[in-house]
């Protein structure tokens, strides 16, 4: 690389959605979503991964979270500077409530605009939606080309990254001029784990709401002194957008219904594994031409 | 003006079955709206492709055909489509959910700034009335997927944005041709005064396509593993009784993410959907994402220690067990009864 790279990575805050155990299910079937445990999103720790690994084969370069989400959100950017990330911005608002992707997209390019990074990297999706829309949807914003479902960056060029894509049937190698948005796969590589010594030095880092809300701690005093502990925190208004392209206002698609799945139970035969019911099974299948 | 669009993906040259089936049920809106239905197809070697197409119902078929368009690259896609649909407005516009569709639909929706809604598992025409303002709208697309990793259900539209935008899994749809075949009219796009210089900065170096080897789709006895089995090697076993009853193995998410098989056996909402005669869900608890790629299969048999898993609800047989112990029981009755 010629310059140094100012990477931002986007990354959301989600419910693990992955892990829908029995104590979230409510007695009627449902989500109890309060009783899911909120994480960082599982693709954004691999585009994390890749930026990290930027700013390791290159000079200069550094790494910053951006998310938008509510306050607590703050806690995934604690973990990615835990993991060796710089710092990060989090961009919280009432105003940005209700917003579909193209919403999302376009609050998340009024930010970059003002960081002007030189690569954007994000999870190619949210467990919470599977979307993968934000990532192209910023690109076009900003006016940027993309690299979706990126697995590894093959070489690093002056002006431009060579890219390892992970598609459905295969493989594909993509040369892309930075500035670029780039979407990374589950199939990349796993994020470093923290590192305790970032650990010790950052676990103060705040926002400064959070050092509002608890002005007299010892950490929030530390974190109001030390630059480096300070998480960037912008509303709408810091990021100059048209409000009428935020939240619910700016989201063309509407949710009409939302129908909580309950399963509707039905009369399985219950069987056991012992030898007669597992022969008399298949000697039924064979019977009714559902086998051979 | 007002049609509905579907964008043709090409596989080898032909159309992929995603597109075909997003056809028939484009078909389907187009007739109930009473507008026309039309293909999309920007590739390279084009001609006689209408021909497929109309089979299906397309009434027209739009087309861009030139190399810069094949293999796909992003910025040439979505500046001749999004050129396209300002032109000629159609009001539905629908793409496969592949690494194609997904790639480029949320680009041409950002710059039409028209919503999109991805991995729909139904789609319907209906009426819509605004909870807040009282606006009636007619004949919206419903566009129905769950959400929320399965929990729900959502039926998302867009009232005043067009087109109204959609992805659909492959498999999710029927394929059939129509009652009566289209017209298959050929319109070549203008497209080079929709491409910018800038359009072309991507540079493709190689690329390696697999020929589809798994073919879960096909097979009229799917036996699929979740996280429940445990491991790659308890896979083997899986494959076992799959070769044994002349079908294939499949999987839930979860079972792919552990790293047990691969993300073609995938079957769910983020997989593949599918109909076998037979389905043996081994160690699958049956969240709704796996379930809504295979509750219409003819028969389910689950194969789970939990006499509680959700999967049994939608199970014909609830085996409660190991797998382990079970499975080798079924190969071995099966092989004693079947002569």
């Amino acid at each position: 690389m010629k310059k140094q790279l100012k990477i931002v990575v986007l990354a959301k805050q989600v419910p693990d959605t992955r892990n829908v155990g029995k104590d979230a299910m409510t007695p009627e079937g449902t989500v109890n979503r309060a009783a899911l445990p909120a994480i960082f999103n599982p693709e954004d720790l691999n585009a994390l991964e890749a930026a990290l690994f930027l700013k390791d084969e290159t000079e200069g370069a550094t790494v910053h979270i951006l998310t938008m989400g509510p306050p607590r959100a703050a806690d995934i950017i604690r973990d990615a500077v835990f993991r060796g990330a710089d710092g990060g911005y989090l961009l919280t608002d009432r105003k940005f409530a209700g917003a579909d992707t193209l919403a999302t997209s376009y609050a998340l390019s009024c930010a970059l605009r003002k960081i002007q990074p030189d690569l954007i990297v994000a999870g190619r999706q949210a467990i919470d939606g599977d979307t993968a829309q934000v990532g192209p949807q910023v690109a076009e914003k900003l006016g940027l080309p993309q690299v979706t479902y990126a697995e590894e960056i093959l070489e690093i060029k002056d002006e431009s990254l060579v890219v390892k894509r992970r598609l459905e049937h295969g493989v594909e190698v993509v040369e892309c001029p930075i500035p670029m948005v780039m979407t990374v796969n589950a199939s990349a590589a796993e994020c470093r784990p923290k590192n305790a010594r970032r650990v010790m030095k950052f676990k103060n880092a705040m926002t400064p709401s959070e050092i509002a809300a608890a002005p007299d701690s010892a950490a929030a005093k530390m974190a109001a002194e030390k630059p480096y502990l300070q998480i960037f925190e912008w509303s709408a208004a810091d990021v100059d957008p048209d409000e009428n392209q935020l939240g619910l206002l700016g989201s063309p698609t509407k949710v009409k219904k939302i129908e909580n799945v309950v399963f509707q139970a039905k009369e399985a035969k219950k069987l056991t594994g012992d030898d007669k019911q597992i022969e008399e099974l298949m000697v039924e299948l064979i019977a009714s031409h559902t086998l051979g | 003006m007002n049609n509905v669009f579907v964008y043709i993906e090409l596989e080898n040259g032909v159309p992929a079955d995603v597109s075909l089936e997003l056809l028939t049920k484009g078909r389907e809106l187009a007739t109930t709206l009473g507008v026309r239905l039309e293909a999309v197809v920007l590739g390279h070697n084009l001609s006689g492709i209408e021909k497929e197409l109309a089979k299906y119902g397309a009434d027209a078929v739009w087309t861009a055909d030139d190399k810069e368009f094949a293999p796909f690259r992003t910025l040439p896609h979505t500046a001749v489509m999004c050129g396209l649909i300002e032109q000629e407005k159609p009001q539905i516009a629908l793409f496969g959910a592949t690494s194609i569709g997904r790639d480029f639909a949320p680009r041409v929706s950002s710059a039409l700034f028209s919503g999109l809604t991805a991995d729909c598992t139904q789609l319907e025409i209906g009426d819509h009335k605004d909870a807040k303002t009282g606006t009636e709208y007619k004949n919206l697309l419903y566009q129905i997927r769950p959400a929320f990793g399965g929990n729900i259900i959502a039926t998302i539209v867009n009232p005043e944005h067009r087109p109204q935008m959609a992805t659909v899994r492959e498999g999710v749809m029927r394929k059939e041709y129509a009652a009566q075949p289209g017209a298959g009219e050929v319109k070549p796009i203008e497209w080079k005064k929709f491409i910018k210089d800038s359009d072309l900065v991507v540079k493709i170096l190689d690329r390696q396509i697999e020929e589809r080897k798994i073919n879960i789709k096909g097979a009229s006895v799917v036996v699929a593993g979740g996280y429940g089995v445990g491991s790659k090697e308890n896979f083997k076993l899986l494959h076992e009784l799959a070769d044994v009853l002349g079908g294939e193995v499949g999987a839930s998410r979860a079972a792919v993410d552990a790293g047990f098989t691969e993300h073609a056996r995938q079957i769910g909402q983020t997989g593949v959907t599918i109909r076998p005669k037979l389905y043996i869900a081994c160690g699958i608890s049956g969240q709704i994402q796996h379930t809504a790629g295979m509750d219409q299969s003819s028969m389910i048999i689950s194969i789970n220690t939990d006499p509680d898993a959700p999967i049994n609800k939608i199970a014909d047989y609830a085996i409660t067990g190991d797998l382990n112990e079970i499975i080798p029981k079924m190969i071995k009755y099966y092989k004693q009864n079947s002569k």
